[in-house]
Order: C-alpha cells, then structure tokens, then sequence
C-alpha cells in the first residue's frame, strides 16, 4: 500500500509561503521516494527553488517513514533549525503532515497533493486499490474493487458507457464491471452479479472518523 | 390513477416516444414549440436530464412544462447529480404536479460534460432507483419512514442491445427488470438483425421494449457515432446509403431511414415500440413518423 502523491505547481507552494522565509524542508523514504515526489531528490530540488524563490533554506531531513513515530524523532532531531524556521515545508503526503502536527506548532506547508491509496501494479504505475469504504465487496466482485475501478463506482453492474470493454471517461481504462463479469465467469461464480446490492451506507463510521482498538 | 403512458403501455398498441431537452438558460421557447408539434403524435415525450452531463434547465421543469401543455411526459432522472435524498424529494414532488412516469438513469459520467470539475453523485444507481421508486409506491421512503401521501409511477429503463460485450448488460437488464421496469427505452439500434436477436432474448421478460430510433442527419455523424459513441453500431451500408445522398438531401435520407426501420420494426412485430431521438431536429420528427407510415 502506498500513499500516491503529486508535487503542487511551483506557483502555488510560492504562494502558500508567501510571508514565511526561513523554510525547513521535509521529505518521506517511503511512499513520496517511490513516486519521486519526495524523496532526497526531490528535497534537493526543492531546496534550489526555494532559494529562487528568496527563501532561505533552514535546514531539511528525509524521515524514514514520515506518518509514524520516527517522525517525532526526526522533529527532535531537527528541533533548533526547526525552532529558527518559519514553517515547514512538506515533501511527505498528507499523512506525514499530520503527523509532524503532534509535535511542533510551526506552520506546515504541503508541497505534495495525496491522491489516492495504491499499489504499484508495474514499475512506475501506480493504480488507486482502496477507497476505504468500509463495506468491503470484493469477496463479491472477483476481487476488483468497483468503487475504486469504475468511474462512477456502480455496484450493481455496468453503466451504458462501457464500451469493448473501456469505461466511458478515458478510452484507456478498462471497465471495471467488464473485468469483474469476465473474472466471476472464469471463477464460475456469475450468480453474485445476478444479486442487487442495496444504495451503500456511507456512514458506517461517520466522520470525523476514529476506532479505538482495546 | 394510472399514468397515460402505462395505459398506453397495457394496451398492447405499438407504442411511440419522443424526446425534447431542456434549455440551457430560462429560454423555454423551443422547447414549448417542440412540445406543441408533438405531444399529440407520441404516447409520451421524454425530458431529458442535463443530457451529456451538461447543466441545463431541469428535467423536471421540462416535464411540468409537459403537463402544463396537456402532454404526456416521462421525466428522464439520472443519479448523478443527486443523492437519494434529493431524487426521493423530486419524485414526490413530480408525482404531485401529475408527473406520474419515470425513466431511472444512471447518469454520464460528468468528465464527459461542461462541469468537468463538479462532484459526481451516483450515490444511487439506476437499479438502485428504480427500487427506490417501488419503495416510494409501498409508502415508504430510503429511510423506512412512512410517507403521508404515496406516489405511484409508471417507472422505466434503459437498455442497450449493442454493448460489447453485452453479457454483463444483459445480467443488469434482468436485474432491472426484478426491480419492476416496466419498459425500456434502448440506446440507438441500426442494425435490425442484431436488434431482432436481443428481442429473441428480451421477449420472454415481461416488460416493454422500445427500440431506440436516432435520426441520422448525416454522413458524417453516422461516422462519428458508430466510431465514438459507447453502445452505437452503424452498419456501413447505412453510412454508405447516407454518403450517397447529395449534401442537401442527406437528412431527407436519414429520415428516411428512420421511417424504414421503425416501419420494419413495427410489421414485422419485432418489439413493443419506438423512442424516437431528433437530438436537435425535433422539428422533423412528424416526418419521420409520415415516412413510417405512422
């Protein structure tokens, strides 16, 4: 599982820092590494635009995996250049902002958009797997995930745009109920297609959402 | 009290229906004149609902707009700009303004329309909302509420008899029609031996199937549809027959052709009726009909 980023126009981090001058770079090992929207070669990237930009650079560090505890240990770290720092910005996804959040109360300045949970399918693609619903069907649906792999994520089969087998919206992406019929009837099971899914319950654990394991 | 349309529906008469679009503005003069021109040749007219996923005035308005006219309308309702909430709303409201027919869509996508970047809704889907029109006619609402004042609907779907592959078309169908379709409107048909096939099939189900009957006006988008539009096959010799025709008469020869083929569908009592989409020329819609025979 892999949390898919991509890098903000140049533009637009400029103009989220506006005011802000003296920026600690942060970047992710993990997942922003893989798609090259983080990694310490992006960070070096971002160092030279920024200082383009007039910023001065306080300082930066690659954490190895920027959403769990070893954040906190990078931030500790990192703590007098960050302390001397106007904000931060990151080169982790939205997780790693949240949480370098817990431990220090700079302002923190995504450089990356978080699209989507996903897998690396080939090298270099990446493909949306989970949307987190939390009302798993792919023990009905062969294993692809309709919500996720059609468009407008039907559950109860294809829509009229589907067409040899592509989805309406790009002529490149496969409809996901074209593979989702090919792959029960080779599993031989076609009756769970026959069943009406009900409209779903998108509150199964209403936002803001949470769970407490004991 | 049953719809006109369901009445018609029953009758076992060959059925017709037509469709106009709402404006995109308040403008509703040509809509009104195609409603004038033909609400009296149809058993009933279809509203489109923001077609093509591009805002207009809505299906409902245009469906008033209908009644308010003394016609028959069929109010076209995708689940791709409302969520259950809001088509429960408008349904209730529909029935009391004597809307009493509905075509349950899913929806285009809305990349494919003019608000490319709006939230899809498609928090229902078409199966979805045709459940939903049921449970609305049991008196009850999505939340299990009884409702103070029912509805009752003539409710219908769409089918499309050229989809490739059409295996997983044909499973929704069926499940369509469990949900209590009781007509389908198809996506345009061209090719009367592939359409006689589907109705091989289709002609056990008990429901209604109205061919789907798009005007070619010419050529070119002939071409273009059979090229680019999902679930439409234009035979060459169709293209051929229109590229034949001199520039001028090429619509005559659509025309034509769409008379001939609802005038094969109805001798040969292939399906249960006709849907006939101008898209734009409602105007010559009587004609079509004329060279039909109708």
């Amino acid at each position: 599982m892999k949390s898919i980023t991509r890098q903000k126009p140049i533009e637009d981090i400029q103009k989220s820092l506006n005011g802000l001058d003296k920026i600690f770079v942060v970047g992710c090992g993990t997942c922003t590494t893989m798609t090259k929207t983080g990694g310490i070669e992006q960070v070096e990237e971002m160092k030279v635009h920024l200082q383009e930009m007039g910023k001065r650079v306080t300082g930066s560090t690659v954490i190895p995996t920027a959403c769990d505890d070893m954040t906190e240990v990078a931030m500790k770290e990192n703590e007098q250049f960050i302390r001397s720092s106007d904000a931060i910005l990151s080169m982790s996804c939205a997780l790693g902002v949240h949480r370098m959040n817990l431990y220090i109360d700079k302002p923190i300045i995504p450089a990356v958009d978080t699209l989507f949970i996903g897998v690396e399918e080939t090298p270099g693609y990446f493909r949306e797997a989970c949307a987190q619903c939390g009302q798993c069907l792919l023990g009905e649906t062969a294993g692809i995930c309709p919500i996720t792999a059609c468009h407008k994520g039907l559950v109860n089969g294809p829509c009229g745009g589907t067409n040899n087998g592509k989805c309406e919206v790009d002529k490149e992406k496969d409809c996901a109920w074209t593979l989702i019929y090919n792959r029960l009837k080779e599993q031989g099971r076609l009756d769970l297609m026959r069943q009406y899914q009900p409209p779903r319950n998108h509150h199964i654990v209403p936002r803001p959402r949470s769970v407490r394991v004991q | 009290m049953v719809s006109r349309f369901k009445e018609a529906l029953d009758s076992g008469k060959f059925l017709i229906t037509s469709e106009v679009a709402p404006p995109k503005g308040t403008n509703l003069e040509k809509l009104l004149h195609h409603i004038d021109l033909l609400k009296d040749k149809v058993d009933a007219l279809n509203i489109t609902d923001h077609q093509s996923s591009v805002m207009r005035f809505p299906s409902l308005g245009g469906a008033l707009a209908v009644i308010e006219k003394g016609g028959e309308p069929i109010m076209q309702m995708t689940c791709r700009d409302r969520n259950r909430m809001a088509l429960e709303a408008d349904l209730l409201f529909a029935y009391s303004r004597g809307i009493k027919n509905v075509l349950c869509l899913t929806g285009d996508a809305v990349p494919v329309g003019d608000h490319k970047e709006a939230k899809g809704v498609f928090d229902l889907d078409s199966l979805q909302l045709l459940m939903t029109v049921r449970q609305l006619m049991e008196g009850q609402d999505l939340g299990g509420n009884n409702l103070d004042g029912g509805v009752e609907f003539c409710a219908g779907a769409i089918v499309t008899p050229e989809a490739q592959p059409i295996e997983p078309q044909l499973i929704k169908f069926e499940k369509k029609i469990e949900a209590g379709a009781e007509f389908f409107q198809t996506q345009a048909i061209y090719d009367l031996e592939n359409f006689t096939k589907f109705m091989d099939y289709a002609r056990p189900f008990k429901t209604k199937i109205l061919a789907g009957i798009v005007l070619l006006s010419s050529a070119r988008m002939a071409k273009y549809m059979t090229e680019n539009v999902p679930g439409i096959f234009v035979p060459q010799a169709l293209i051929d027959e229109l590229s034949g025709a001199p520039k001028e008469e090429m619509l005559a020869k659509g025309i034509e052709i769409a008379g001939r083929t609802i005038a094969a569908l109805k001798n040969g009592a292939v399906c249960d009726g006709v849907h006939i989409m101008a898209i734009g020329r409602e105007e010559v819609v009587p004609d079509i009909l004329a060279a039909a025979g109708l």
